[in-house]
């Protein structure tokens, strides 16, 4: 008797730690392997949604974690209305937002990074034609559209060029103003490298090809090939590339690779804080980046505001004394159309809250000490009426670049036809600086040419 | 004893079998079902047929990686299995600090795949730049038997502990009486211990080869795929088909490759238990 009594509270103690499993697990994410990185609930938040319905943003930028959580937490304090920031590591945002969206509670608030980003989410675009925030943005460009709707807004303008040690640049007998095109650049560039033992640094970082830093060159600098022939067929996108200007494309990254802190063979293990180490150290002098790294450069125990300005991406192209940093959007937000009416319309207004609000606008756009708590701000430059200046000094000097007349480069790389294509030509470039041969830049060319017209076929065929 | 078990086993069985259910048996009918769809999130899903399988065996880097996932297969099964069994085999003697020896080919089980992967990078890669040879991500060959090694510095340990177990439940009598009956020690080895080792070997196989299929952590870490997706392996390449692919009909054909992979590595396996099984003795 006493036996089977044990044996029953055993099963019993079993079933209940069981039981006691059952409800968390089903919590958890379904898809294995993605991690839940920094998720705070504001306090009180009953989870079923309330009826003034509530905000839950998944964030892209992991840069801004911090910022959006206190911003969130301050919204929450004079609405009510409780906000969710869920921010995704970074590189696994699309991974997050698949499994984010299976869920019940999925994102009320997401973010697409351009028309081929779109493609796969736009069956969850709200229509945000009619919104408040619509009619705050500066102008319509900054609108991404799906046919008629507007399904995305974007919320931060960047700017990208090569980053300039200035200091450096004096010491090896150069200013700025000496370099006004690429064939200015590359004589600097190769003068550097002439004198780099007795100058003791380079003239370009580390080109890394590792993929923290490909990017760099696979998708921002393609950018320019790619503008330059878009503005020639005055077109906005095209299904197959001709390729017009890659000999250009080769001559700026021979230029990068040869004239680098490290050999062209040894690229694929370089990664992004390898280049960013030999700019804020002082090995190299120029540094092809945006204005999102200015908070990575300047600082205590890096370089100061003196040292460092931005130069537009000379390509040996078009009119070149007119031209400005390359500059434009791949941020942008977007509501859950299946999620509760409520959820949107409090989504909506808090968007809106977000671009109009003093202090939302001053935590965005401010640097040092802008947030309410005394920690840094976003430093974004934003495409809304309400919006001051930036405080980043790289998003201020493309803004006068283009008061003084200089024609910015638009971003269209958010029309390269897939991340699949940015890839190939990524391992093509690699394989081409580690031994710079005609045969493996035809390789380059087959990835630019031949690989966008078939995944522009497998995209929208 | 036995009439309380058949009164209470399924207070015994239902959380286990719960969780399985629930862990295991709906989560791979639903992924069988997705693969005949296609769908952005698993929640709208629409069914189109068998399309996803016809574009999946279409894809040329799914091939691809399904030979060079073959050729993997086959090389560190051998390397691993002779490996492991080899240092058993010496760790089975009487020398001194056998125990240590053992903890220590053990130990690179421990760690992740994703760490071994980024620390096998850096050592190969030094390696290779010292050799004045292209790195791991820029040769799909060098990015092979990188894999190779980094899977025979982790598996041996691995597989020698069963080894040592199988080698030690080896009853003393019979090698005793293989010695008096005047064999030779090579003649034990291959005559006596291997087929009582049978048992150890078939869940040793089963182990390298279903692991082998399935390495992902170490692939994606150590390769990455590279150069253009000529280092990958069947799991990153349906990883990389479901995830790194923008456009909905990806996911779908993710699923289909990963219900073909399912279907070819279940079958290898049981063709692989079915012949080790039949040579196992009975002592």
């Amino acid at each position: 008797m006493k036996k089977k009594l044990l044996a029953l509270l055993l099963a019993l103690a079993m079933v209940m730690a069981f039981a006691a499993c059952g409800p968390t697990g089903g919590e958890e994410s379904p898809a294995p392997g993605t991690q839940t990185p920094a998720a705070s609930e504001p306090a009180g938040e009953e989870p079923g949604g309330e009826a003034a319905g509530s905000v839950y943003y998944l964030n892209f930028k992991p840069e801004q974690d911090a910022q959006w959580q206190e911003l969130a937490e301050i919204y929450t304090a004079e609405t009510g209305v409780p906000v969710k920031v869920v921010t995704a590591a970074s590189g696994t945002y699309e991974t997050m937002l698949t499994s984010e969206m299976a869920k019940d509670e999925a994102p009320t608030m997401f973010q697409v990074n351009g028309p081929v980003g779109l493609n796969s989410w736009k069956d969850y675009c709200y229509d945000l034609s009619g919104s408040a925030l619509y009619g705050e943005l500066t102008s319509e460009d900054y609108a991404l559209k799906n046919g008629e709707e507007v399904a995305g807004i974007a919320y931060v303008i960047e700017s990208y060029g090569i980053i300039v040690n200035t200091t450096l640049l004096a010491e090896a007998g150069y200013s700025v103003e000496d370099i006004q095109s690429f064939e200015d650049l590359k004589t600097v560039a190769e003068d550097i490298t002439a004198r780099k033992g007795e100058l003791g640094f380079s003239a370009f970082t580390s080109a890394g090809m590792d993929s923290s830093s490909d990017w760099r060159f696979k998708t921002h600098l393609a950018n320019l090939p790619i503008y330059f022939e878009y503005q020639d067929k005055g077109i906005n996108s095209t299904d197959a590339i001709e390729g017009t200007y890659l000999d250009q494309y080769r001559a700026v990254w021979d230029l990068y690779i040869n004239n680098a802190t490290c050999d062209p063979a040894e690229l694929t293990a370089k990664t992004a804080n390898d280049a960013l180490n030999d700019f804020v150290t002082g090995q190299a002098v120029f540094y092809q980046n945006g204005s999102w790294e200015y908070a990575n450069v300047v600082g205590e125990g890096k370089l100061s505001d003196e040292d460092v300005t931005m130069i537009p991406l000379y390509f040996g192209v078009g009119d070149e004394a007119n031209q400005g940093l390359c500059t434009g959007s791949e941020n942008y937000w977007c509501v859950n159309k299946n999620a509760s009416e409520e959820n949107i319309q409090a989504t909506l207004d808090f968007m809106y809250w977000c671009v109009t609000d003093e202090t939302a606008l001053q935590a965005i756009t401010g640097s040092a000490g802008a947030m309410p708590s005394g920690e840094a701000g976003m430093g974004f430059a934003i495409p809304f009426k309400a919006a001051p200046e930036s405080s980043n000094p790289f998003v201020a000097l493309d803004a006068e670049m283009t008061a003084a007349g200089k024609t910015p480069i638009s971003w269209n790389f958010t029309t390269m036809p897939s991340e699949e294509w940015k890839n190939m030509v990524g391992s093509a470039l690699a394989v081409y600086a580690a031994d710079q041969t005609d045969a493996n830049w035809d390789a380059v060319v087959s990835a630019f040419v031949d690989n966008w017209a078939a995944e522009y076929q497998l995209a929208n065929g | 004893m036995q009439r309380a078990i058949k009164k209470y086993w399924p207070i015994f069985v239902l959380p286990t079998l719960a969780a399985f259910v629930i862990g295991f048996i709906i989560p791979f009918v639903e992924g069988v079902y997705l693969a005949f769809c296609q769908f952005t999130t698993v929640r709208d899903a629409t069914l189109i047929g068998l399309s996803n399988f016809v574009r999946a065996i279409g894809d040329n880097t799914f091939t691809h990686a399904f030979w060079y996932n073959c050729a993997f297969v086959v090389v560190t099964t051998i390397a691993i299995n002779v490996g492991g069994l080899l240092v058993a085999v010496i760790l089975t003697k009487a020398i001194r600090g056998t125990n240590a020896f053992r903890t220590v080919f053990f130990m690179p089980n421990l760690i992740g795949g994703i760490v071994l992967g980024y620390i096998w990078q850096i050592l190969l890669n030094c390696v290779l730049s010292l050799l004045e040879k292209p790195l791991l991500a820029l040769d799909a060959t060098a990015g092979f038997w990188g894999l190779v090694i980094l899977m025979c510095w982790q598996q041996i340990g691995y597989m020698m502990i069963i080894y040592v177990a199988g080698l030690q439940s080896i009853p003393d009598t019979l090698v005793e009486a293989a010695e008096i009956d005047g064999a030779t020690r090579w003649q034990t080895f291959w005559k006596v211990k291997l087929p009582m080792l049978m048992p150890s070997i078939t869940i040793c196989l089963f182990l390298t080869i279903t692991n082998s299929f399935k390495l992902f952590d170490q692939n994606m870490a150590l390769t990455g795929g590279q150069p253009a997706h000529q280092s990958e392996l069947l799991a990153y390449n349906i990883y990389y088909t479901f995830y790194g692919r923008s456009g909905p009909q990806w996911r779908g054909i993710g699923q289909a490759k990963a219900v073909i992979f399912c279907v070819i590595v279940v079958a290898i396996a049981l063709i692989q238990l079915r012949a080790t099984r039949k040579r196992e003795v009975q002592q």
